[in-house]
């Protein structure tokens, strides 16, 4: 018992990726308004993002600024002391690109709700059938 | 790095997550998203990636937010869902 409640909670961020992963990929599933799984898309990539700061994340470490920067051949800086900021500067361009794909999505939703009068994807298919009738180009 | 506030967090960040995909109002759903967004960006600050936590809380959680908003007065509030 110990020694579960041990993989718990040092392993609680990677169960918390998994549980966000599933909300969002729920919500992209099973939810039917375009904004909701715009929501849903966010919070996966959120998700993903949690999984690789834990991964350079450390225990007894402090953040990646050189301590004695100005007398460094005094103090050689040893890696154990520093969190791996490797992670976090991929994930600060994934953060940016999450946002792009965030406004392209949200103004692909607003030319739809233009077009159709609804933001219901069932609403947007149903009326979508008759249409397909008439002829295209 | 204090595991009773990461726990506590990590909790608060799950209810808020599965609030917003949850809600039956748009804009109550981008508010809750907000709110997501900024609790993940604590979460940044406590394990240390401060850097990821300064553009989380301006670009992630104030932008998005800004996004949101404008989406749904542009269309509708109401959701099915």
């Amino acid at each position: 018992m110990e020694a579960l409640w041990e993989q718990i909670l040092t392993k609680a961020n990677y169960w918390m990726t998994i549980a966000l992963m599933m909300v969002g990929l729920y919500a992209m599933i099973t939810k039917r308004n375009l904004v909701k799984k715009i929501i849903g898309m966010n919070i996966l990539q959120t998700a993903v993002i949690l999984m690789f700061i834990s991964i350079g994340a450390k225990r007894g470490a402090t953040i990646p600024i050189l301590k004695h920067g100005d007398a460094a051949a005094a103090h050689a800086p040893r890696a154990v002391d520093y969190i791996n900021p490797l992670p976090h500067v991929l994930m600060l361009t994934a953060i940016v690109v999450a946002v792009s794909t965030l406004g392209v999505a949200l103004a692909l939703a607003v030319k739809i709700y233009q077009q159709n009068g609804t933001l219901d994807e069932a609403d947007i298919l149903a009326r979508q059938v008759p249409r397909s009738h008439e002829g295209g180009p | 790095m204090i595991w009773q506030i990461e726990f506590v967090v990590l909790v608060i960040v799950l209810i808020c997550g599965v609030a917003a995909v949850t809600v039956r109002d748009l804009l109550g759903a981008a508010v809750l998203f907000g709110a997501y967004s900024f609790m993940m960006c604590l979460l940044w600050a406590i394990m240390g990636a401060v850097d990821v936590a300064f553009t989380e809380a301006s670009v992630g959680a104030g932008v998005s937010t800004v996004l949101f908003v404008a989406a749904v007065f542009r269309t509708s509030r109401r959701t099915k869902d």
